[in-house]
């Protein structure tokens, strides 16, 4: 029986970070299309999720029913996921290069049932919290203890569901269910300040009963440290504010927000390359 | 006159209150079904769950996004969820999430989209479902279920459970008559009914729909015409079979439904008609307009949905037979 969620040296997953925000890089470029920032901006969150220690999972039964479950609720940082998943050993990482291509199951954003280890269809934003609370009431209902976690995005936390979830998980006091907003401050068509206010982000969870914990989203050390000390919050679910930079590891795309939705051209992705090697 | 009262049928009880029972049955004969509320199990009759397994029901509140997809959640855990609302709620409310994490997904959810129609009456065009056919229409992987009596209702709600996929199922605030008798309504996802035999012409309806064109045949036979009688109980997958049979034995068909006209039960049977055995058809149902707070026969009445306009439409279609 094969549980697989190592806790490996701090060395080793930045290196592994590195290397996922390659295959992003390749993924979008070879697709021509895609969200490489959005994708970028998680890719420390999804490293110490399943390689710090922190998800229970088995990539040789994809379904085990005492899975900690990851939802991606920003579902276009689906590249994040794929690379991810391939990395864990969910499936092979030559699917990774059929991104976006016809007769795929590595779609533009995630569809439940086409890829083990995919747990939910996301892309319309706002729904993954509500999925994971879901998840949750099962587990109670089948008497399995198992931790719910859910990736929103700072523009998706606009969108109404997200607030519904967030009074009904402190209402059913879903203290196994973990959301980790990826702060990177900006959305589609700006800086989230200018297009839609999120702040006082910290009181608005507050106020909706939730344990709030603010940590750099790039220190995949102190993501560690936060993601376990949330496991010992009681009665109250649990919210980690990580405040990350839309893009990073790629200096001119940290700089220019519009490439929210578009792949770098083939120039720009050598430059990338380097930028992300060195 | 009272509904089926011409077709002598025999008065039963509203239709929420069998969905009620209904639901109380599969729970208690399946202990992995579960139900999900937004708020409204004393006017759904859902909340007859809530009382006998209070465990296995969940009040979600007047948030019907979020009520989707936690039932998306407990059925991805292996759950049948029951999600329980007014249809014009669900789906106003929660499309977006019905379509991705309930039939994109292709997951063993069923939904129940209650005061469908417009017989709920006097609370108004704002709670009235006229469009739910149309709207669960645009989700491939939907069934879509419509009872016409309290037996298929009973059927209904266990055949839902049986099915793996998503479902859809519309209640009625309204009395339907027995249609069939309590123990013997066959009852087979995308086979629908003949429950009345004719050759004159056919005349296929869903629903209260159903008994209103019994009704008509009795009136129709009056008049020496004998109308077969369809109860199109599955909107999806559609019993083309039947409809093809129809058209060819009986020369005329007549839709009626308790919908909109547009992207209703009625353009999707024109559509088989039509592509394999055209023949004259009438379309009883809502025209292009939202309706009014009523008593449901003034209503009906109103807007064109009784057992004298679909014998009208009969005549009509039969009329245009060459």
């Amino acid at each position: 029986m094969r549980v697989t969620s190592q806790l490996v040296d701090i060395n080793t997953l930045k290196e592994m970070a590195r290397s996922f925000r390659l295959d992003i890089l390749d993924m979008t470029t070879k697709a021509a299309s895609g969200h490489p920032s959005s994708s970028w901006s998680c890719v420390e969150i999804l490293t110490a999720l399943y390689f710090g220690g922190i998800l229970r999972y088995r990539p040789d039964d994809p379904w085990w029913p005492e899975r900690d479950r990851f939802i991606m609720s920003k579902g276009h940082a689906a590249p994040a996921l794929y690379a991810v998943l391939a990395a864990a050993g969910y499936f092979s990482r030559d699917l990774l290069w059929t991104l976006r291509q016809i007769n795929s199951p590595v779609q533009g954003h995630p569809i439940q049932g086409l890829l083990p280890g995919v747990e939910a269809t996301t892309g319309s934003l706002g729904q993954g919290l509500s999925l994971g609370l879901g998840h949750v009431l099962g587990g109670r209902l089948n008497r399995i203890n198992y931790r719910v976690y859910v990736l929103l995005g700072d523009g998706e936390c606009e969108a109404g569901q997200i607030w519904e979830a967030a009074m009904a998980a402190a209402h059913f006091k879903a203290d196994n269910l973990h959301a980790i907003v990826d702060y990177n401050k900006y959305q589609e068509t700006g800086p989230i300040s200018r297009e839609m206010a999120l702040e006082p982000f910290v009181e608005k969870w507050r106020g909706f009963g939730w344990h709030v914990q603010e940590v750099d989203g790039h220190d995949i050390a102190a993501l560690i440290e936060v993601l376990q000390a949330v496991q010992r919050v009681r009665g109250q679910p649990s919210v980690i504010i990580a405040h990350t930079v839309k893009g990073k590891g790629v200096s001119f795309v940290e700089a220019d927000y519009t490439f929210h939705g578009r792949a770098l051209t083939p120039e720009q992705a050598t430059r990338a390359r380097e930028e992300l090697l060195r | 006159m009272r509904l089926g009262e011409r077709a002598g049928l025999k008065p039963a009880k509203p239709m929420r209150d069998v969905f009620g029972d209904a639901l109380l049955e599969v729970c208690r004969r399946n202990p992995r079904v579960v139900v999900l509320d937004g708020d409204l199990g004393n006017s759904t009759k859902a909340e007859t769950v809530r009382h006998a397994f209070p465990e296995r029901f969940f009040n979600l509140g007047i948030a019907e996004s979020n009520l989707v997809c936690v039932g998306a959640g407990l059925a991805a855990c292996g759950f049948i969820p029951f999600i329980t609302s007014f249809s014009s709620f669900l789906l106003c409310n929660a499309y977006d999430q019905l379509r991705l994490a309930i039939a994109l997904s292709n997951i063993n959810a069923k939904v129940l989209g209650s005061h469908g129609g417009i017989t709920l009456g006097k609370d108004g065009p704002t709670q009235m479902g006229i469009e739910d056919i149309a709207l669960v229409g645009g989700m491939p992987t939907f069934v879509m279920l419509v009872p016409s009596d309290p037996a298929s209702m009973h059927k209904a709600v266990q055949a839902a459970v049986d099915h793996v996929g998503p479902v859809w199922l519309r209640s009625s605030r309204v009395a339907m008559p027995h249609i069939y008798p309590e123990d013997n309504c066959p009852f087979t996802i995308g086979k629908a009914n003949v429950v009345r035999q004719g050759n004159d012409v056919t005349i296929i309806g869903c629903g209260i729909m159903v008994a209103m064109a019994l009704d008509a045949a009795a009136m129709l036979a009056d008049e020496g015409i004998q109308a077969r009688v369809v109860d199109m109980h599955t909107l999806r997958p559609m019993d083309q079979a039947t409809i093809v049979a129809a058209a060819r034995e009986t020369g005329a068909i007549v839709t009626a439904e308790e919908h909109l006209l547009i992207g209703g039960m009625g353009s999707n049977i024109a559509r088989i008609v039509a592509a394999n055995h055209p023949v004259p058809m009438r379309f009883v149902g809502l025209a292009d307009t939202y309706t009014e707070s009523g008593d449901p026969e003034d209503l009906l009445e109103k807007y064109g949905l009784t057992a004298e306009h679909i014998a009208a439409a009969a005549r009509e279609a039969i009329a245009a037979k060459r």
